[in-house]
């Protein structure tokens, strides 16, 4: 009502903005503590890295679903375009060899990337359907090309590549964070993260002040299938087989790990650190009620109602932060 | 002083649409350090006259002599790199952005690999805002800043971009009143600069105070360019509306009955406090004040459209208890919204279905719908409010401003309300529905309903309302009635706080 | 929303066009594809999705989405046939549908009272239940003993007038929705909703409780659906409702309603649904397995959905 707020008034705002804009870490630091006090083996190096791994495939999916949610959109096929990458990486092996096969995986994430943002692009359709319907056709083509069987890498030293540790720190979940890092640099420091944040916030302003909307979306979504092409990748080195049904439902992990850890579905907000915080509390969560032997069950419903926890403390404390 | 040479020219230009010719062989000048206000009433032609400046649209015929030559504006960057610069009603920014990335929204610098030179963007945005005398700096999100600042930013552009010619549309629609006077600040300070400035607005006061020129548009051909010394809001007005100001507006001669709404203490934290009022059959209670004051929200509270945290509302007498605006219908109150696009209308259905939606038990039998009835209602208040519309199914969209007012009007009045409140009811409509709005006011009141008028516009609500409260930032001020209705008492009134401070933020 | 503009509407669009091409390039192949006993066949299979996606259809109107009907689906299936053996069917009916309508009004006191986002809490919802079946079930499947003599082989087994019933109830769940969403005050109001949901606000409806009311809708249809699904397998696994949630989706997207809400009818999801039927069993009798399918709809989809957006754009490049 008044628009004079005190300088004290205007201090407690800043910090309650901080903690509005920034919850995961709490969540975060919450399910750590929880789980470290009730069981003894969660806080070990292997169990760390093994925490660190396991987050670390749905994490590289958050990380180009952040960037393509920032811009406003959705992407529903990254767990078929990583399917498609991981049986094209050991399906192709034998006939044109193991890097060729894994970059033939990462091209058909990009193409398949490309191809969303293209469609979404020129025909005006919404994310939601163009992806929803890549989602359906995408799991068609790999069951097309595996059949309805597993594919099985015939050198099994391919898999090996999977075992390389920094430490504890395994290379999958290096590359998460690294890439992480890398497109958080970019959201912060490069033209085309900056482009990102004004067109998720403000898209007429961005299309009158000349920023090619349609090329900056392509771009965006060739990124976020190659990021599920990596996935892919990593997945078939840590199993050595190609199931037609890899990353069946793992799209919607990775929504759900991204607006956990803050990132809006309406688009113009959000982070990588917001995307690392959710992924590692998902990944947190899972692990450490495994390791408490709750039955499957348990896992699913604690999810869901963590999820919805978080959305009524978002709810709650924007309701506190509303300057007007 | 401004130079006599223009330095942006409109010659004989022309744009239609289909059905409608917008435009018809405009002329008019900019010169530099002039501001030069355009007005007229909506429909007049001045949004699409700026949209064609800043390259928006294309103009059908004539030309465009902007620095000595014809140019072609192609997209509003190609305006804006020329020197051209719009600043519009809703900011073109983006809040999540930093104040120097939204002063150069597409032409940020940067280097071969398109990484940001952000030592370079902020110090050119900080040059750009100390030519404007602004207190923050280029690096703060942009969220963080209030309206005004905010829309400072947008002005900012003028400076960075080094624009010649900056055209303001409606800027002062949300601002308080010191907001208003830093942006009229900032303007004098482009001015002097050298800019040449087109100041669109119908608030004459602004217009008097701050430009130079004046040219009014009226269906889309240039009434006349004066100077705004040599002139004043009569001749204005007249050149504008064709008709004289007294016959503008409508008091009513009704007998006044007894009470029907009556509020006391009535609070919403967030916007207002300890209001009260009170109405009578066949009164116009007129609501005046700035933006910002409270006023829909406290209407929209006794509409139960906003919660009530403290107060009692009585309806003919009783206490109601809190509202919903189910229950407030049902009782017989109507609220006509001050946003027909968002709140008032659904705009992507046709009337019949928008004019029933309040009253289901009205137009149905059992649950299910009678649209036979609806039909004959939408008949009759398309023949009583003359309605321009092609079928009960057009969908409203289609309609203009003042057309899909009156089906926000039939919408309510087809229930026999009691009282009907009325926010802002003709902002943003022709000049024909406007005074057709305010014969319609009286109407309802000298045939006995209670009418709550809220309106920024001091002839509008000088000319309908019998009585007149006051309202600044969330307090009722003053109330005013007969000979005090005066320009002079109002304004008074709502420069005030309710402590009797002169309101300042 | 009149029976003309449904028409002409339908004309208009791009859906039909593509549609009208495929069952053309499958009637020239196969023989069997347009016959009767075909056709009853295709609206038997798609009867279960078509349930379930007439209740969705209300939440969709609204602008809302629901993902959480096919978890909501195996868990009342298997609550169903379980219960089916415990207390009998007419009481593991009446307890199925009352489960349906507590879990659809759930969802909606979260997405329409406390107006959380809809996508999230049914995706939420979605690994809810699915935790929730495997705990009712313990993990096991479940199986109806006495499938052959219980009375409860009616919806899922039975014909009536040479019709199968799913498809009657199908049909006539189809033609009672249709009515309540163009003639009754409630169904003015769900796209009342849809088109401005403030505006209605402002008007007298309240909101929440039209958006409440359309989930327990898509809850309660998805009972039902439950119902016809039990009864035709007799028997429930933990994953029998997997993946419908898309097929459901897929099915009213490809029918012409919008996602953001305000506009759509049944028979347009009915049209939907019905197309994908007739793309599988197409394909099917083309000789091909089952997944191509999925290929074939993802492109039917697209063109579909953009050549409607263009018609109503009034031209195709966005």
């Amino acid at each position: 009502m008044t628009r004079n707020t005190s300088a004290q008034s205007r201090h407690t705002n800043s910090t309650v903005t901080w903690l509005f804009r920034n919850h995961i870490w709490l969540f975060l630091g919450l399910a750590i503590a929880i789980f470290s006090l009730a069981s003894p083996y969660f806080l070990t190096v292997n169990n760390i890295s093994n925490v660190l791994t396991q987050g670390a495939f749905i994490g590289i999916l958050a990380v180009g679903m952040t960037l393509v949610m920032i811009d406003g959109e959705i992407d529903l096929s990254v767990g078929a375009i990583l399917a498609l990458s991981t049986a094209l990486a050991i399906g192709l092996q034998e006939q044109i060899g193991v890097w060729p096969a894994v970059l033939a995986g990462l091209a058909s994430g990009a193409a398949l990337g490309f191809l969303n943002g293209v469609i979404t692009a020129f025909s005006g359709m919404h994310s939601f359907i163009v992806t929803l319907g890549a989602l359906i056709g995408i799991r068609g083509i790999v069951f097309i090309y595996t059949g309805e069987d597993a594919l099985m890498v015939q050198d099994f030293s391919y898999t090996e590549y999977a075992e390389i540790y920094l430490g504890p720190v395994s290379i999958t979940a290096l590359t998460f964070f690294l890439l992480a890092l890398f497109f958080q640099w970019v959201l912060t420091s490069t033209r085309h993260g900056r482009e990102t944040f004004a067109i998720g916030d403000n898209i007429e302003a961005a299309h009158d002040a000349g920023i090619n909307i349609k090329r900056h979306k392509i771009i965006n979504f060739t990124i976020c299938g190659t990021m599920a092409a990596v996935a892919g990748i990593l997945l078939s080195m840590r199993l050595g087989t190609a199931e037609p049904n890899a990353g069946k439902i793992w799209e919607l992990w990775t929504i759900i790990a991204v607006v956990l850890g803050g990132t809006r579905l309406t688009g113009g907000f959000g982070s990588m650190w917001k995307t690392i915080g959710g992924v590692m509390t998902l990944a947190v969560l899972r692990n450490g009620l495994r390791l408490l032997n709750t039955p499957n069950y348990v896992e699913l419903m604690v999810m869901g109602a963590v999820l919805i926890l978080a959305l009524l403390l978002d709810r709650v404390l924007s309701s506190q932060t509303e300057a007007r | 002083m401004s130079n006599q040479t223009p330095i942006l020219t409109i010659n004989k230009v022309t744009k239609t649409f289909p059905g409608v010719v917008a435009l018809d062989k405009v002329s008019f000048d900019i010169r530099p350090g002039e501001v030069h206000a355009l007005v007229g009433e909506n429909g007049a032609g001045k949004s699409t006259l700026m949209k064609v400046l800043a390259g928006l649209y294309k103009a059908d015929a004539g030309e465009i002599i902007y620095q000595g030559s014809a140019v072609e504006i192609a997209s509003p960057l190609d305006a804006r790199h020329q020197g051209i610069l719009l600043i519009h009603q809703e900011l073109s920014i983006s809040p999540e952005l930093s104040v120097a990335e939204n002063i150069f929204l597409g032409a940020w610098p940067t280097n071969r690999f398109g990484i940001l030179r952000k030592s370079k963007l902020n110090k050119d945005a900080q040059s750009a805002l100390t030519a404007l005398g602004a207190d923050f700096g280029p690096s703060v999100r942009l969220g963080t800043l209030s309206i005004a600042k905010q829309q400072m930013v947008e002005i900012a552009r003028a400076n960075a971009f080094e624009a010649n010619v900056v055209i303001f549309d409606e800027p002062t629609a949300s601002l308080t009143d010191t907001e208003k006077d830093l942006l009229f600040a900032t303007i004098r300070k482009l001015r002097d600069r050298g800019v040449g400035i087109v100041y669109i607005s119908h608030k004459m006061d602004e217009i008097f105070d701050l430009t130079d020129r004046i040219t009014v548009l009226r269906d889309g051909q240039v009434q006349g360019t004066v100077q705004t010394e040599e002139s004043d809001v009569g001749q204005i007005t007249q050149m504008m509306i064709g008709r004289e100001l007294e016959t503008f507006f409508h008091r009513a001669k009704s007998t006044l009955g007894s009470e029907v709404l009556r509020v006391e203490g009535l609070t919403n934290t967030r916007h207002f406090r300890d209001v009260s009022l009170s109405v009578r059959q066949g009164e116009v209670l007129g609501l005046y004040g700035l933006v910002g004051a409270g006023r829909s929200e406290l209407v929209e509270t006794i509409f139960g459209v906003r919660t009530m945290d403290a107060g009692e509302i009585y309806w003919q007498g009783q206490p109601t208890g809190r509202l919903t605006p189910r229950k407030a219908t049902d009782l017989g109150m109507a609220l006509v919204p001050e946003s027909r696009k968002e709140q008032g209308l659904i705009l992507g259905q046709g009337g019949r279905a928008n004019i029933s939606l309040p009253h289901p038990s009205m137009f149905s039998r059992a649950t299910v719908m009678n649209v036979a009835a609806e039909m004959r209602v939408f008949d009759t208040y398309k023949k009583q409010l003359e309605i321009k519309t092609t079928g009960p199914e057009q969908a409203l969209s289609d309609l203009s401003g003042g057309n899909q007012q009156k089906f926000v009007l039939a919408k309510w009045l087809c229930a026999d309300p009691k009282l009907i409140i009325l926010d802002e009811p003709t902002r943003g409509i022709d000049i024909g529905s406007k005074s057709a709005i305010h014969e319609l006011i009286a109407g309802l009141a000298e045939n006995g309903l209670a009418v709550i008028v809220i309106s920024s516009e001091m002839p509008e609500v000088l000319g309908v309302s019998h009585r007149i409260l006051t309202m600044s930032e969330g307090r009722m001020v003053g109330q005013f009635s007969g000979d005090e209705m005066t320009e002079k008492n109002l304004i008074e009134a709502v420069s005030h706080r309710a402590d009797g401070v002169l309101a300042s933020v | 929303m009149t029976s003309t503009n449904l028409i002409s509407g339908l004309k208009k669009s791009g859906l039909l066009v593509a549609f009208a091409v495929f069952l053309g390039a499958v009637a020239l192949s196969t023989d069997s594809f347009l016959s009767i006993g075909n056709i009853l066949n295709v609206l038997r299979q798609v009867s279960i999705t078509g349930m379930i996606a007439i209740g969705t259809t209300f939440v969709v109107i609204t602008g809302r989405l629901d993902l959480s009907v096919g978890s909501m689906l195996t868990l009342l299936t298997v609550l169903l046939v379980d219960q089916h053996n415990q207390v009998g069917p007419l009481l593991a009916i009446v307890l199925t549908l009352a489960a349906a309508v507590g879990l659809g009004a759930f969802n909606g006191l979260l997405v329409g009272y406390l107006k959380l986002n809809a996508l999230i809490v049914t995706l939420a919802m979605l690994s809810f239940l699915q935790g929730l079946t495997l705990l009712y079930s313990g993990g096991s499947n479940v199986n109806i003993p006495n499938a052959q003599t219980t009375w409860f082989r009616f919806f899922g087994r039975s014909d009536l007038l040479g019709i199968p019933v799913p498809v009657l109830l199908f049909l006539s769940v189809g033609a009672i929705a249709a009515f309540v969403l163009t003639r009754t005050v409630f169904g003015r109001q769900v796209y009342a909703v849809g088109g401005n949901e403030t505006a209605s606000n402002f008007s007298g409806v309240s909101s929440a409780r039209t958006v409440f009311w359309a989930y327990i809708l898509s809850a309660l249809a998805t009972g039902f659906a439950a119902i016809i699904l039990g009864s035709r397998v007799m028997g429930a696994q933990n994953t029998i409702g997997q993946g419908y949630e898309l097929t459901v989706l897929a099915g009213i997207i490809l029918g012409g309603t919008s996602m953001l809400g305000g506009s759509g009818s049944i028979w347009r999801t009915v049209l939907g649904i019905a197309m994908l039927g007739f793309i599988q069993n197409g394909l099917l009798l083309m000789g091909f397995p089952y997944y191509v399918q999925w290929l074939v709809t993802w492109v039917v989809i697209i063109i579909a959905v953009w050549i409607d957006l263009a018609g109503k754009r009034g031209r195709v490049l966005a």
